[in-house]
């Protein structure tokens, strides 16, 4: 399967152990995904606040960089980066006018013909039936609770990916690794997202939201695809646990790790040693 | 023709603003065959119509011109007008030197120019005219109400008591619609049922109401006084004739956990029910879909309970035709169905939890479970775990006034029944508090404004103006998120019960009837009137009346109002010895029609036959085409379609159209 592979800033900086867990695990199922060459910043939340045609033009380089290289289908794990990806494109193709503009600005042409995947797109494409057969250690003990963030699956009609207000999609690869993700009610909460840096408070305070109703419900870890939401539960958890005089202990794997282990990777090669809040023995 | 009187007309400032009406006239007067030409300030008027008629009888005019508004507006005056002189009606043209001319330009020479050059056309058209004589057709005076709710039920008495024979058609087992179903109606809180029922006795007893309940119309063919309506009857495995509604059958009936549709599914009925005690008819119709016998010939017991011999498990459809002459389309609503599977463009609220959450319910649901004849005989409960709800939230317009997710339209009952529902439910449950999240307040009929203050002032009801977010559970309780926008806070309330007040929709199924009477329906499904503000229940369909939701979102008094509306239409229908229909129809010419068929094929009011040439004693001659003076509308299908010109409109000749060019050149 050949894949383009936008990193971003997050999983080439601070979120690196989500690389590494993503090279190991899309490695064992035979997916090399490749970096595009020269990809710049995808805007995020600063370009959008500032300048409108920047917010575009800023993923849309990424985008025609990776048609020019040869790809047709693209992973970006990201769902900040892979939403403003697909925004570009969708507001592209609706306005041919916008295209041109956007072409001459950031001077290579973008046609619209990649597809950006995010992660459990990838898992998908490769298929949940062809990857069941390679699980080697079903994951019996683990109670996951699915953490899709906000952008995973909003807004609706620019990611178009699984429902909005009741996701599935995470769940579905969790229980065909044969653990039990539990229904729980913080799913697509927002968990404090940048404001680490700028309001802590918030981001404690929201992120606490979510690691208490996991745990209300039954859940011993949780899953995500977001490096930032990855962030503020693992990194934080210490930091919430003190604020709110409560322990939690729960694990935050990426949603490779969980995939990962099943294949029978270990935790060093999947990075999850690097983790802040530590695997129970 | 060879005396054509043209009259313009000023229409006060509208037309003599911009067209010089002097020289137009005067330049009509100079066109081979016109015999006069005046123009007044107002021709509609009684003393411009007595012009018109003093100019026929003194110049003995055998054609008229009226150079003023559109047809749409005065084609009627002016014909009755030359009738009345002596004149036939349909040697009357109307030239629009209004609509088409002084109220689209502003240069007066060009306008006047222009004016001339329409009148023009219309004195060549008129001269190629036809003395027509109107169609008339026979009435059969029986009336065909679709539908059995409390508008179905007022249009069929009110047709019945007038002396007429109605046929009903109801696809439930019962009549009685969705107002059966109510606990208390706003504003009186009059019990539904109690109101309803001695209505629902009558039709069922009425000598010249024929009832077909749980039937379907499969087809309607025909015209405006002669239409045939085939009625599909539904297996009731029950002979209605022979059943004396003892009850011991659905008592006896091992299969009793069947969800109730009645009910919306917040109660059980077995497979063989009624469907609420006081149905009408008041007899049982077993569920092919559940029943053991029917599915694999095991049980029987009711047959054998029966003492009436009245169960007949080799029961069959059957297809009746009956003759009508008018039809009402009474055919009501549906609720907006919350849950994710929607069709097209509707995506449901997973935000609402509905159909994950027990206690997340729907406003007929509740109705349900407040009605004395309800699965919790009207004690509020929980469908979870059947406890005492103590804090119940209101969500108003779920589905409605959602151009995002949603229908655009607002649903216009839900303001007074949420409203309602706040009272019920604080009557039940003294010690509950009704909380209600609404982006209005809309209360506008008589009494309703009172009502809605009576639920916050006497029954405590809090009322916050905002949208909720999200609804999840913890132990047990519903977490309402919700905006207080008044207070500018969010608000979060830990409901027992949630009720959701879903946007009114048409029924399942009406596009199809629409289609087979050929009435239009707009993006939502619901029927269109003739004329929003003047024609209400009329459609462009001749003989076809709407009333009631089919129509549009409505409460019980509209609904009541329209169906007496539509019953009075029928009757002026009826009153008449025999209708006329516009003779400005197709004619074919059966010498030169090679019976091709193309008009056949494309006529969208089926007005065309295969018919055949004979002889006076009957030898064939040949095939031919031939236009159902009837059924025909004039729309010109078939003499497009036509490739041997042998189908020509009455009244709007090829010839004619080229007169009227090159009378331009």
């Amino acid at each position: 399967m050949k894949l383009a592979y936008y990193p971003g800033c997050a999983l080439h900086g601070s979120s690196n152990d989500y690389e590494q867990s993503l090279r190991a695990c899309l490695g064992k199922l035979e997916v090399e995904p490749q970096e595009i060459k020269e990809w710049i910043c995808c805007g995020a939340t600063a370009a959008h606040a500032l300048n409108h045609k920047l917010s575009i033009a800023l993923p849309a380089r990424n985008l025609a960089l990776a048609e020019q290289q040869g790809f047709e289908d693209m992973l970006a794990p990201c769902p900040m980066c892979s939403m403003q990806l697909l925004k570009a494109a969708k507001l592209m193709d609706e306005d041919a006018g916008l295209r041109r503009e956007i072409s001459s600005v950031i001077e290579v042409e973008a046609s619209g013909r990649l597809q950006v995947l995010n992660l459990i797109q990838v898992f998908q494409r490769i298929g949940l039936d062809r990857i069941k057969p390679a699980v080697k250690k079903p994951l019996a003990d683990l109670k996951p609770a699915c953490y899709y963030g906000c952008l995973l699956t909003r807004p609706p009609d620019v990611v178009k990916f699984d429902d909005p207000e009741q996701p599935s999609s995470m769940e579905a690869i969790m229980a065909m690794l044969g653990a039990k993700p539990v229904d729980w009610n913080y799913r697509t909460e927002c968990c404090g997202a940048g404001m680490t840096m700028a309001k802590e408070a918030t981001v404690l305070e929201l992120s606490q939201r979510i690691l208490a109703d996991a745990r209300e419900h039954g859940a011993n870890c949780l899953v995500t695809a977001c490096p930032m939401c990855h962030v503020n539960l693992d990194m934080k958890q210490g930091d919430i646990e003190q604020r709110y005089g409560t322990r939690f202990g729960l694990p935050i794997y990426y949603l490779t790790d969980v995939v990962g282990l099943a294949l029978g990777l270990s935790s060093e090669e999947l990075g999850i040693d690097r983790h802040f809040v530590k695997q129970p023995q | 023709m060879s005396r054509i009187g043209v009259f313009v007309c000023w229409c006060g400032e509208n037309i003599a603003r911009t067209v010089d009406v002097a020289e137009v006239a005067s330049a009509a007067a100079k066109i081979p065959g016109v015999r006069c030409s005046v123009h007044y300030k107002y021709m509609c008027s009684d003393p411009g119509q007595a012009m018109i008629r003093e100019k026929i009888e003194s110049e003995k005019l055998d054609a008229v011109v009226v150079a003023s508004c559109s047809p749409h507006m005065h084609l009627k005056t002016f014909r009755k007008t030359a009738q009345r002189a002596g004149l036939n009606p349909y040697l009357v043209e109307m030239a629009n030197i209004r609509e088409h001319c002084s109220w689209v330009h502003h240069q007066r020479g060009e306008a006047t120019a222009k004016a001339a050059e329409i009148i023009r056309m219309s004195v060549e058209k008129v001269r190629q005219n036809h003395a027509l004589q109107a169609i008339r057709v026979p009435v059969t005076r029986r009336a065909l109400v679709i539908g059995g709710g409390v508008a179905g039920i007022q249009a069929a008495l009110d047709i019945a008591d007038a002396g007429y024979e109605v046929v009903m058609v109801e696809r439930e087992p019962s009549i009685g619609g969705k107002m059966a179903g109510l606990s208390e109606t706003f504003p009186t809180l009059d019990c539904s049922q109690c109101i309803l029922t001695p209505r629902m006795v009558e039709v069922g007893q009425h000598p010249r109401i024929k009832l077909y309940s749980y039937s379907e119309v499969e087809a309607v063919d025909g015209f405006v006084g002669n239409f045939t309506a085939k009625i599909r009857q539904k297996a009731r495995y029950v002979d209605i004739s022979k059943c004396t509604g003892c009850g011991e059958c659905w008592n006896v009936c091992p299969l009793k956990r069947n969800p109730s549709e009645f009910d919306f599914k917040m109660g059980m009925r077995p497979a063989i029910y009624v469907p609420f005690p006081q149905a009408v008819p008041a007899r049982p119709v077993i569920d092919s879909k559940t029943c053991a016998k029917l599915i694999r010939n095991g049980c029987g017991l009711c047959e054998k309970k029966c003492q009436a011999g009245a169960i007949n498990f080799k029961d069959t459809d059957r297809v009746v035709e009956e003759k009508i002459g008018a039809v009402v389309v009474a055919t009501g609503f549906q609720l907006y169905g919350i849950g994710k599977k929607q069709n097209g463009k509707l995506v449901g609220y997973g935000e609402y939890g509905y159909g994950k959450y027990k206690d997340v319910i729907d406003s007929l649901q509740f109705e349900r479970l407040v009605s004395a004849s309800g699965p919790t005989n009207g004690a509020i409960k929980r469908p979870s775990d059947g406890k005492e709800p103590k804090n119940v939230v209101f969500i108003s317009c779920v589905g409605s006034r959602d151009n995002a997710k949603g229908l655009s339209y607002c649903s216009k009952i839900c303001c007074m029944y949420t409203a309602k529902h706040t009272m019920l439910y604080k009557h039940k449950v003294h010690d509950g508090q009704a909380h209600v999240f609404y982006m209005d307040i809309r209360s506008g009929g008589k009494g309703y404004e009172e009502f809605v203050r009576r639920a916050i002032e006497q029954d405590g009801a809090k009322y916050y103006r905002g949208r909720v977010s999200k609804i999840t559970e913890q132990n047990g309780k519903l977490i309402v998120r919700g905006a207080d926008t008044l207070a500018g806070t969010p608000v979060t309330i830990e409901a027992d019960l949630v009720v959701l007040a879903a946007a009114m929709r048409p029924a399942p199924g009406v596009t199809d009837l629409a289609r087979m009477l050929n009435v239009g329906y707009d993006e939502h499904g619901f029927l269109l009137e003739s004329h929003p503000k003047l024609r209400p229940v009329e459609t462009n369909a001749a003989g076809v009346f709407i009333c009631g939701a089919c129509h549009s979102p409505k409460d019980i008094p509209e609904s009541v109002a329209q169906a007496s509306a539509a019953a009075a239409k029928t009757q002026i229908l009826f009153a008449a010895e025999e209708l006329t229909r516009e003779p400005e129809i197709a004619q074919i010419n059966e010498q030169t029609c090679a019976a091709c068929y193309a008009c056949y094929r494309t006529c969208p009011y089926h007005a065309i036959e295969q018919a055949e040439v004979r002889t006076p004693r009957g030898v064939f001659v040949k095939k031919t085409a031939r236009v159902n003076p009837g059924l025909c509308m004039g729309c010109g299908t078939c003499v497009a379609a036509c490739p041997s010109k042998s189908a020509e409109l009455e009244g709007f000749t090829e010839q004619q159209i080229y007169s009227m060019v090159e009378s331009l050149a």
